[in-house]
Parts: C-alpha cells; sequence; structure tokens
C-alpha cells in the first residue's frame, strides 16, 4: 500500500478499497516501526491525523470527497499548525504551539489531506544535511550513514522511506530540490509568489517559496494544485490564479527546447552523477526534445550574493525570537539585556548564530552598500542571464547537486563546503524562478537528481517535463532497501 | 555673544484609521491590555503584514495639503532594534523614499508677518506598543495595543528660529492633519507627539551647531518650555567654556528640565534595509490628482480668504480658523447675521468665552450658528444694544429660546423713538438741575465724563433700551443750549 502513488491512494479510497483511517493507521505503524532509524519526523500526531481521517471517511461515503480526502502526508515543521508544536527545527522554538494555521496548511486541510506529523527540517531552514536540526539529524534512507539533504531533509526521506504520501518543504537556496535529488524523489521549488508564505517561519523572505515533495511529477501536481493561488494574508503572493496543473502533465515535449548552461557541467561535478545526466538528457532527445548549450556567465557569483542576502533577512526575522513573547526563555533573567543574551545563546544553534551575525554585520553603517546593495545588484544580473537564457529555451536542465549524499559529520565542520553544495539551486532563488529537482539515476547506489528550471510560473511546463520522463523511465519509482 | 537658535521638528501623528497599518485589529484607544493586538502585531512566528490602504490614502492627503511632492513609488524599510514592546524585533518604516517629498506650511510670526517653514518629508511607520513599569512589582508589563497603529512622521526643515516659531509650526501642522481628519491630535493620548531638534549658534554663522533632541513634549506648553530650556542651557554650557554633545535630551515636566538619555556614540545602527514582505508602494497620478480635487479649504487658504472677504484682521482671521469647525460656525453667523466683524467678535469673545467657562468644543456650543446670527442682525438693526445682546444671550445660553423670543418676552427692544427718549432725557434734565448748571459751566475736557451721568441715568430710566447714539445726541445738544 506504501508503494502506491497519491493518485492511487485518491482511487482506492474512492473505490472503497481501504478507508482513510486504514491508510492513516498503516502509515503511523511505519512510522513507528521505521522512523527510529531515520529520525524524519519531529512530532507524529497520530490523534489528530486519525481524527481527521475519520472526517474524511465520513466526506467521502457521503461523496463529499475534496481533491485529497483523506491522503497522509506530512507538513515541514516550519509551517505553522494550530494546536500541534512547531518548532522549525529549533530549541527556541520547543516549546511553541501556534494559535493559527499557515496558509499552505489550511488549504491541504481544505483539500481534505490528513497530516501525520510535522518532519525534521535544519534549524530555521538554515542548513544543507539537516545536521543542524535540535532534533537530531535525519538520516538518508538509502544509506542511513550519509545525510538526506537538508533543509527539507525530513520531509524528502519520509517521502523516500514512505512514511507519507507525500510532504511539504521549502525552498530558500535549494531547500526543496537538494533533499529530494539525494533521496531519489520529486520535489517542486514555485516560483516565488507562487505560493503563499503565511504562516511559514521566515527565513529569507525574499527567497523562501514553499513547494511540495513527492514521489513523481504527476503527485506534485496534484499537491501543487492545493498550495498554489493568491492569499490576502502575504502581500508578495501573486494574484493570478494557477493553471490546471493535472492537465498541463499531459503537454507533449517534441520540440520542447531544453538548455544547458555549461557552466553546470564543469570542475566539481561528480563524474557519476555526470554520466547519469548524459543519459537522462538523452532520454529526453528519445522523447523529441531539443537540447542546446546556454550559458549563465554570473552563476560563480551566486553563492556569495546568497550568503549575503540570506543572513541579511534572517537577521531581521529572527529578532522576534527575544524570550520576550514566546519561545525559549533563559531561567531568571537579571535583566532585559541578560535576557536577550542568554535566551538567544541557548535558543539558537551554531549555524543560525552564523548567520545572524554575518547578516548583521552585512546590514551594518558603512557596510550596506558594499555588501547588501551589491548582492542585490548581482540578483539583477543573474535574474538578466536567465532572461536572455529563456530567449533561447524553454526550460533549463542541470545538475540539482554536485554529488550524491554525503556522510553525515563529513561537511557539517566546514560551512564553506557545506553552503557549495546548493551551488546550483542557488540562483533559481536569487532570480525567483520555479525549479525543482526529479530523479534521473543511481550513482554509487545512490540516488542523482536533475534539475529543471522554468520561466516565471511555467510550473506547467516543468511539470510536464518531468512527467513525460517519468512515464519513459521508471527511476522514481526506484526505492531504498530495508525500508519494508 | 549674540545667540540664534535653530529648531526642526519632528512630528509622529497617529493616523485615524480604523485598523492597523499592517493588521486587521482595532486601532481604538484605552482597550484592555492586549486585547487589539492580533497574531500580527504580536510579531509571531510565520505571520506577515499587509498594508492598509487607508493610510496610504491619509499620508498622500497630508503630502497634499502642504504642497509636498508626492512618492509615487515610495518603499518600507526595517528599522532594527532590539526592544520588549517592539514585536518583531523591527520597525517597518519608510527611510530612502517616502510617500511625501519636500513640501511647506506658512506660519504667523508676533508681528503679524508670515514665514514658511519647509517640511523635509512625511513617511509612514507603525507604532510600537508600551511598556508598563508601574504595578508590576519591580517587573515590566508589555501592552502590544497601540503595536502597529499607523504614524505619520512629519520631519521639518530646521528652518525655526524660537520656540514660539516652533510652536506655531506644531500648531500649524497639529491643524492641518485635523482639517484633513487624518488624526484626532490627541496630545494627552499620545495621537500626536513632537520631538525637537534644538540647537545654537553664534548669530550670522552659517554652520549649525550641535544639536540635542528633545523628547516626551506632549503638549505646545512643554514643546515651549523645553526648548527655552535646551536653548538656555546650550548657550549656558557654550559660554562657560563646555560643548555641546549630540543626544537625546528627555523633558521632566514636573522638574521643568530635560536630562540626557542616551549620547549619539549609544544610538543603535538600525541596519535599514527595504522589507522584503512588502512591496514598494506605487501611486498613479490620477489617485493622487483626485485626492487633491477632493481636498477640504486648508487653513492658510481661508486665513486668507477670510481676511479679503470679511476684512477681518490676519490675528482674528487666524483665531477664527483655527479649527474647521469653529470657521465654518463664524460662516454660519456671518450669513445668518450680514454682519463679519461683528459676527468675528460675537463668535470669539462672548461664545467663544462662554465656551472656554466650561470647556466645551464649538460642535457642542447650546447656541447654534443660527441663532447666534440672528442675535447679531438684531444689533446690527439697532433692535438691541450690544450691552442688552449680551443678557440675550446669556438667556439664550441657558436654553430660552432664540434671540427674537427672548427680546420680546423680556421686552428689551432698544427705544429708537427719538420722541420717546427725548422725554426721558427730558426728565433726567429736569430731575438733576444743579448736575446740568455744573456741567454747563464745566471746563470742556471735563464735560465728557460728566455726559457719562446724564446717560447713564436716562438708560438706566430706559431699562438700558435706549438707542445709546441718540442718548448721547439729544443729551449733547440739550446740555448746550
Amino acid at each position: 500500500m506504501h508503494n502506491q502513488s497519491i493518485t492511487q491512494l485518491i482511487a482506492g479510497l474512492r473505490n472503497g478499497d481501504y478507508s482513510s483511517v486504514e491508510l492513516t493507521r498503516y502509515f503511523l505503524d511505519r512510522i513507528e516501526r521505521l522512523d527510529p532509524g531515520l529520525n524524519s519526523y519531529i512530532t507524529v500526531d497520530a490523534e489528530g491525523a486519525l481524527a481527521q481521517a475519520g472526517i474524511a471517511d465520513q466526506m467521502l461515503r457521503q461523496g463529499n470527497g475534496s481533491p485529497l480526502s483523506g491522503v497522509p502526508i506530512a507538513h515541514k515543521d516550519i509551517f505553522c499548525t494550530q494546536g500541534v508544536r512547531t518548532s522549525c527545527g529549533s530549541r527556541m522554538l520547543d516549546n511553541f504551539i501556534a494559535p493559527y494555521d499557515a496558509t499552505v496548511v489550511s488549504r491541504f486541510k481544505e483539500a481534505g489531506a490528513v497530516m501525520l506529523g510535522k518532519t525534521n527540517m535544519d534549524e530555521f531552514a538554515m542548513g544543507s544535511s539537516n545536521e543542524t536540526s535540535f532534533y537530531g539529524p535525519v538520516h538518508n534512507p538509502w544509506d542511513r550513514a550519509r545525510v538526506p539533504g537538508g533543509s527539507s531533509g525530513g520531509s524528502a526521506a519520509a517521502v523516500a522511506a514512505r512514511l507519507c504520501a507525500g510532504a511539504t518543504g521549502t525552498d530558500t537556496g535549494g531547500s526543496i530540490r537538494q533533499p529530494a535529488a539525494l533521496c531519489g524523489i520529486t520535489g517542486l521549488k514555485p516560483t516565488y509568489g507562487r505560493v503563499s508564505r503565511y504562516g511559514m517561519i521566515a527565513f529569507a523572505s525574499s527567497l523562501d517559496q514553499a513547494g511540495p515533495m513527492a514521489r513523481s511529477a504527476e503527485e506534485v501536481a496534484l499537491m501543487l494544485q492545493v498550495m498554489a493561488g493568491a492569499d490576502p494574508r502575504d502581500s508578495t503572493c501573486a494574484e493570478e490564479s494557477p493553471p490546471d496543473y493535472a492537465a498541463s502533465l499531459g503537454q507533449d515535449i517534441a520540440g520542447l527546447r531544453i538548455g544547458l548552461p555549461k557552466e553546470f557541467f564543469g570542475e566539481g561535478l561528480d563524474s557519476g552523477v555526470a554520466a547519469s545526466l548524459e543519459a537522462a538528457m538523452a532520454q529526453f532527445r528519445a522523447l523529441g526534445a531539443e537540447v542546446v548549450e546556454i550559458s549563465l556567465p554570473n552563476n560563480h557569483l551566486s553563492v556569495p550574493a546568497y550568503y549575503v542576502v540570506a543572513p541579511a533577512e534572517c537577521s531581521s526575522n529572527l529578532a522576534r525570537f527575544d524570550g520576550v513573547r514566546f519561545g525559549h526563555r533563559c531561567h531568571a533573567p537579571q535583566n532585559l539585556e541578560d535576557l536577550y543574551k542568554r535566551s538567544r545563546a541557548e535558543g539558537f544553534g551554531k549555524e543560525v548564530k552564523r548567520r545572524i551575525l554575518i547578516g548583521t554585520y552585512a546590514l551594518s553603517a558603512g557596510y550596506y552598500d558594499a555588501y547588501y546593495l551589491k548582492a542585490q545588484r548581482i540578483r539583477q544580473l543573474i535574474a538578466a542571464d536567465f532572461r536572455r537564457a529563456f530567449e533561447q529555451v524553454d526550460i533549463i536542465a542541470s545538475p540539482a547537486t554536485p554529488g550524491t549524499a554525503f556522510a553525515i559529520g563529513e561537511k557539517i565542520d566546514d560551512p564553506v563546503t557545506m553552503y557549495l553544495s546548493d551551488i546550483y539551486t542557488i540562483a533559481v532563488n536569487l532570480a525567483g524562478l520555479p525549479g525543482m529537482s526529479i530523479p534521473v539515476g543511481l550513482a554509487n547506489s545512490l540516488p542523482v537528481g536533475l534539475q529543471l528550471i522554468g520561466n516565471y510560473f511555467d510550473e506547467g511546463r516543468l511539470l510536464s517535463a518531468a512527467h513525460r520522463f517519468q512515464q519513459a523511465t521508471d527511476w522514481h519509482l526506484a526505492a531504498p532497501a530495508d525500508i519494508d | 555673544m549674540q545667540w540664534e537658535t535653530v529648531i526642526g521638528l519632528e512630528i509622529h501623528a497617529q493616523l485615524a484609521t480604523k485598523s492597523k497599518i499592517f493588521s486587521g485589529a482595532s486601532t481604538a484607544f484605552g482597550a484592555e491590555p492586549n486585547t487589539q493586538a492580533c497574531a500580527v502585531d504580536l510579531g509571531l512566528p510565520g505571520v506577515l503584514p499587509v498594508l492598509n490602504g487607508e493610510a496610504v490614502t491619509m499620508a498622500v492627503k497630508f503630502g497634499a495639503a502642504i504642497e509636498a511632492e508626492i512618492g509615487l513609488r515610495s518603499v518600507f524599510a526595517r528599522k532594527n532594534y532590539f526592544y520588549p514592546d517592539l514585536p518583531k524585533g523591527y520597525q517597518i518604516s519608510q527611510y530612502e523614499s517616502p510617500i511625501v517629498g519636500m513640501g511647506q506650511v506658512e506660519i504667523l510670526l508676533e508681528d503679524g508677518s508670515s514665514k514658511r517653514i519647509g517640511v523635509t518629508r512625511a513617511h509612514l511607520e507603525e507604532d510600537a506598543g508600551k511598556s508598563l513599569h508601574e504595578d508590576f512589582h519591580g517587573q515590566t508589563g508589555i501592552d502590544l495595543n497601540r503595536a502597529g497603529t499607523p504614524l505619520l512622521e512629519i520631519v521639518s526643515e530646521p528652518d525655526m528660529r524660537s520656540a514660539k516659531e516652533a510652536v506655531a509650526y506644531a500648531r500649524r501642522i497639529h491643524q492641518i492633519v485635523r482639517y484633513l481628519g487624518i488624526c484626532d491630535g490627541n496630545m494627552q493620548e499620545g495621537s500626536f507627539r513632537c520631538d525637537a531638534n534644538v540647537s545654537v549658534r553664534p548669530m550670522g554663522q552659517e554652520e549649525l551647531g550641535t544639536r540635542a533632541e528633545l523628547k516626551n513634549l506632549n503638549s505646545f506648553r512643554f514643546l515651549e518650555r523645553a526648548i527655552n530650556h535646551e536653548v538656555e542651557r546650550q548657550i549656558d554650557l557654550i559660554e562657560s567654556g563646555g560643548k555641546v554633545v549630540q543626544e537625546t535630551r528627555l523633558y521632566d515636566a514636573n522638574k521643568d528640565e530635560t536630562r540626557s538619555m542616551r549620547s549619539k556614540e549609544e544610538a543603535n545602527d538600525y541596519r535599514y534595509f527595504p522589507d522584503p514582505d512588502l512591496l514598494p508602494v506605487e501611486l498613479d497620478e490620477a489617485f493622487i490628482a483626485a485626492i487633491i480635487a477632493d481636498l477640504p479649504e486648508m487653513p492658510d487658504t481661508k486665513r486668507h480668504r477670510f481676511i479679503v472677504s470679511y476684512g477681518l484682521s490676519a490675528p482674528d482671521a487666524e483665531a477664527l480658523t483655527a479649527g474647521r469647525a469653529l470657521a465654518d460656525y463664524y460662516e454660519a453667523v456671518v450669513a445668518s447675521s450680514g454682519d463679519a466683524k461683528l459676527a468675528a467678535n460675537w463668535v470669539m469673545v462672548e461664545l467663544g468665552g462662554a465656551l472656554n467657562r466650561v470647556g466645551m468644543d464649538i460642535l457642542d456650543s447650546p447656541v447654534k450658528a443660527e441663532s447666534l446670527g440672528n442675535l447679531v442682525a438684531r444689533i446690527k438693526d439697532d433692535s438691541i444694544s450690544g450691552k442688552i445682546a449680551k443678557q440675550v444671550f446669556e438667556a439664550m445660553w441657558a436654553g430660552e429660546g432664540d434671540a427674537d423670543t427672548i427680546i420680546e418676552s423680556r421686552g428689551l427692544k432698544q427705544i429708537t423713538d427719538s420722541g420717546a427718549i427725548e422725554a426721558v432725557v427730558d426728565e433726567v434734565l429736569t430731575a438733576n438741575p444743579q448736575q446740568v448748571e455744573n456741567y454747563r459751566t464745566a471746563d470742556a475736557t471735563k464735560q465728557p465724563k460728566m455726559l457719562g451721568f446724564f446717560v447713564g441715568q436716562v438708560m438706566k430710566k430706559s431699562q438700558g433700551k435706549a438707542n445709546p447714539q441718540q442718548v448721547n445726541d439729544l443729551l449733547l445738544s440739550k446740555l448746550s443750549l
């Protein structure tokens, strides 16, 4: 049952092959059995999930089913959920229970989905390996000594290990695509503004975007349909109504022009990964697509620009965690300064502190122009690169990550090397474009992800390309061993 | 040495929107602590601000009223600092691109001349909450009801040269925001707050002296006193060989002094940057034009019109245009009485005095404009004298009816029949032969004073109803015989 796709589960529930309560219990059992070795969930809400499943069953019996009625999913622990702890992977919010639902959460509720629990993540989404979580690292289901990627590592591992049918993630510099690639699943970061950020705890507001993670493009399309659309609570959310993504899956890709940025295939790319990507491009050609080389000459500036903009915004976004109104407060503060210093020193982990310090520095008087303003100009250059590229091609294909999943502990003490694991994904966030990662092979017995980048609001085209590929191949069906 | 004072003001006007600038919570004053603070105002994790369009409209109205450049594209920025009543750890404000650019207002100086004061900019921002230091046994309470209330921060040029000018400017801004209906102007409740940047320099020197910023000036009186004190302090300091340091000073009204709050070195680095949660505010010319077309007549225009069309003096015009309601009231009195000057006196002196005595607003006056106009008309057409009119006004104030009814029922109509007046005059002259004799033989310089006795007697006999001018004329002609 756990290998069934969301589409199959929807049909099974509607046919009465099983009830949502049965399905939910089944997944809860799997979580109880398998998750201790993976640590992909921070919080499992069995009681809440079964109650939602009961309601879904009732609705289905009455013929009042919603698009995802009864389908068990998980939310990254960055989305506020009313009544269920939202920790954001941090000690700071270990005691935080939001009094409201994020827009993404309420939309899944309205669509009838059942929330099994909240998935593990890098603290405040700052990390590329899920090792910065206050709740301990997540283990990659393909090799438990390896990282699942991050920051949406818990969601990626839970989907890969079939501990939920699909999960939400967020992506600020690659946090959906990189773990999707390292865990062999399909993950989509929509265009900035496609999905509401309301209720999603902010890391870097101008880059953060929520998106779906599942095994296939078809499932991702179903989930995106639920998530996307205008929200009066988020001024940066696009007004335009989303198209019918399921319908766009059927688009033919014959004649589709795919650009390969030459800068993305040079030094630093693992040879096994390169071989898988080459095979994938051959597959796309066989499906009628035309593959051409393009150039994104400013991509090398994206990591440094990102590590100014994202920390700058985070240094301000995380100022609200001051021990005054919610979250961690130090024991017996002596005065205001002591309250601030100890609450934040105790509540935040090392990587979060590092980024707050970098960001505070970058915004300081006398440094603002040299860092923040310059980084904003680089964003313009990067966006211009993509604009020119999309005059030549319909979508862009690249590696999602330089290599396959690395070992837990391998990069955690070397932040710069860690930061470089997002070298292919960061530019997409800086430009605000949609990007996704799909599994296209195995190298060293570990999944390889292909990144597809689309033009603004062109998620439909990305999904159709991914879907056609997945109809012709079965890499997306490959499952890790030891998950039964 | 001769010193010149230089003052610039920063005024925070709370905008009279129903809901907050970035959330749907109410802005009403005086509710129980923390009952008007929603998730957005509390800065809960994950919440986002959404701009209240009404605040934008109000800011544009202000910009239009002071003939300022309106920013077609203004940007919200975050001002970062930690404080317990600042929930997000930053205040959303405007920094590089404010919604209102350079404008100006006119103030009236004591010598009757006027002066233009430049307004550098006005920008939108959110207010913080309040820290409550009492009743918490050594701890501090936080009330976030005010957090997120829209403010318009109005920054002047350093154009003022005395505390009096600063007060005149602050009053002018106060008057404008009240005319526009965008701020209730209540200084006690903090809806209208002034900070003053004060410096001194040797007369004739171009370069500005080091300034101190004065805070906590919650009345016009305190504004004036605090500035005067600060100027004195700075001059004393410099003349005794000291140096003014750039700092923020708090005015203590009880001790009537300012004291240092923080120096420039201790000042925060606010790390301003554009708020990524909010889009730039883009306005089109048509939107601005519609607001300009819809503006009420502003105080400057009204004042000039009152001077020209009603022949009022500048100070009278200034007084009568202090508020829109008062100006409207005055114009209604003019319309129903037909005498602008008499109407001005009655509105300012009699009505103004009566309202002041009971601390009442013009809008609540028991004597409506039409009734007062009617009373003024009776003075104008000589039905009653000014003196009798005061009696009639008192009765009107007490709710005894309109002027005509009171004049009628109390038999106060002025006697203008010259025969009737002459009879009373003759009666008085006959009854006081000695005084008549004294008058006739007195020195011409003393006669006017002596005439008063006869006028008084006649008025007394006629119960004040005889037309004073006629009485005067008749007495003069009869006594000179």
